[in-house]
């Protein structure tokens, strides 16, 4: 179907060296760094693989790593469904498809620090909205600066503000690209509300909700700025995802060595989980 | 019917209270914020959006941003458009994990390259300057545009192409006289996507930057740690933060749907 054509490397050319430029060798850094000790001035001891055989083993990354995994899974089992309800009761035409659009598009387009900002000031006990109504009218004591559990419901409800219109608009692209007659025939053959959602619209959702769920899975697993703004990965340590850590052992403590041995373990794991996905999800589309 | 649009306008009131909160703690003063609870500002003020106004500090920071984010969108989409005509027309050597590759670097966590970025953007002498983060940002954007512009352009037959060249067109002229017009949606929504994901990334913007083109969040973060708790001014550049965004959604909202199928569907 496409011509084979050597030459189309002069087109991919400009993009293969800025991205290289911008991939390459910082990961070269990080790479050289992850197998040497350095104790400042620019000397630098071959360390080998000892700091991977320390992180892979220290306590302190199994447990970032988990709470890692807690956040994606938890934002994932939320804002899929959840999503691809909203889009399926959204109206498919008319005045009001515009103004769902554009005001749900909004959440994505408001800078990381202040979404985290904003519901840091939305939280505050006493004088934020959903603090006081959460204190004062409904009288539960939240206070996500001191409880654990408060402070991970903050963060999980804040990525589905944040997220959840992704998922919707990319399943709703999915839903409008339905032809009407489908509909008709499945009315004709009397077929369910349920029937009509797992054999037509599901189906024709799938592609996008791949997309959804990949771009889900890598963005959440690589947050770092809204979680930092918004908890400072407290309180204690239970907030403080992978991101949140590696920051504070490469800038908050200097030691390069194994900040850097975290990244690439990090980074390996990304693209594992992404790749199981993808596959996973492409070889259900064969069968 | 009218039961089911109560879910998407339980939603949109979801997603507009966190806004409306910030919005109306712009207009409040900083005594009236720390003295308590109120749901409409009492006693309303533009005093801090004035301050942004007049303080060089504040408007230069959204100008620093406007400007590197244009930049990157300019050039994230002009590199991107030839790559993705190669991706959709030629099969070459490596086309396909090249493909992959590219998508890749959107997993990196940017907390990863925070360091190895600055230390490379102070090495070749680009450390505080517009560029530097509109080049960094090409790390994200670039393969987004790419697979966004592939996407659009698998959708136009090829025929297009073949039928230009029996009438004569070179090369460059069918591609932007007659190509480029075809894909200009696609264009629009790759555009859109480059704009949203550099204005909203801060963790590089700030590592890559220190007087001359800090950006408005960076200028956020300072001055909420540094001039005690301005709440009121806060949540104003807050606030000012979401105007541009609109703006741009606005223009797009009728490409919105099919942008985010990435041209699929």
């Amino acid at each position: 179907m496409k011509t084979e054509n050597q030459k189309a490397w002069f087109f991919v050319l400009p993009v293969l060296l800025l991205v290289a430029f911008n991939a390459l060798i910082p990961m070269m850094t990080v790479v050289n760094y992850s197998v040497q000790e350095t104790f400042g001035d620019n000397v630098f001891f071959w360390e080998g693989l000892g700091w991977f055989e320390q992180i892979l083993r220290s306590d302190r990354f199994h447990a970032a790593l988990g709470r890692q995994f807690l956040f994606t899974g938890m934002i994932l089992i939320i804002e899929i469904p959840l999503g691809v309800i909203i889009a399926l009761s959204m109206p498919r035409k008319g005045f009001w498809v515009p103004i769902c659009l554009v005001t749900m598009a909004l959440p994505m387009l408001i800078p990381w620090n202040v979404v985290g900002a904003m519901w840091n000031i939305f939280t505050l006990p006493d004088i934020g909205l959903l603090g006081y109504f959460m204190n004062h009218t409904l009288g539960i004591d939240y206070n996500m600066t001191q409880d654990p559990l408060a402070a991970w419901i903050t963060i999980i409800v804040m990525d589905v503000w944040h997220w959840t219109s992704l998922v919707v608009l990319l399943s709703y692209a999915g839903l409008v690209s339905i032809p009407d007659a489908y509909y008709q025939a499945a009315k004709i053959d009397g077929a369910s509300n349920w029937s009509v959602f797992r054999y037509i619209q599901l189906p024709k959702m799938k592609q996008v909700l791949t997309i959804a769920i990949l771009l889900r899975f890598m963005d959440s697993f690589n947050i770092y700025t809204e979680p930092f703004v918004l908890t400072g990965g407290g309180p204690g340590n239970s907030t403080t995802l992978l991101s949140i850590d590696l920051v504070k052992i490469a800038l908050g403590q200097f030691d390069l060595g194994p900040a850097a041995a975290m990244s690439l373990i990090y980074f390996a794991i990304t693209l594992l989980v992404s790749w199981l996905f993808y596959t996973l999800m492409t070889q259900n589309d064969q069968k | 019917m009218k039961k089911r649009s109560l879910i998407p306008i339980l939603y949109i009131l979801f997603l507009m209270l966190p806004i409306y909160w910030l919005v109306a703690m712009s207009f409040k003063t900083t005594n009236e914020i720390l003295s308590g609870f109120s749901l409409f500002p009492q006693t309303f003020t533009l005093q801090n959006y004035q301050t942004i106004f007049t303080d060089p500090t504040w408007y230069w920071g959204y100008i620093n941003s406007i400007i590197y984010v244009s930049l990157n969108t300019v050039i994230s989409v002009c590199v991107a458009l030839p790559a993705a005509y190669a991706f959709s027309r030629f099969s070459f050597l490596g086309d396909k994990h090249l493909f992959f590759w590219l998508l890749t670097n959107r997993m990196a966590p940017a907390a990863v390259f925070a360091l190895p970025f600055f230390q490379l953007y102070s090495a070749v002498g680009l450390f505080d300057t517009h560029l530097a983060v509109a080049l960094a940002h090409c790390l994200f954007n670039i393969p987004l545009a790419v697979w966004i512009l592939e996407g659009f352009m698998s959708g136009v037959p090829k025929e297009l192409d073949e039928t230009a060249y029996v009438d004569g067109y070179s090369f460059p002229r069918f591609f932007v006289s007659i190509f480029l017009p075809t894909i200009k949606a696609g264009v629009g929504v790759a555009a859109f996507f480059c704009f949203m994901f550099s204005w909203v990334e801060l963790l590089l913007a700030k590592t890559l930057t220190a007087v001359e083109a800090k950006p408005i969040a960076a200028t956020m973060t300072k001055t909420a740690s540094s001039a005690g708790y301005e709440l009121g001014l806060l949540a104003a550049a807050g606030t000012l933060t979401i105007i541009p965004g609109a703006i741009v959604i606005y223009f797009v909202r009728n490409y919105i749907a099919k942008g985010f199928a990435l041209g699929r569907v």
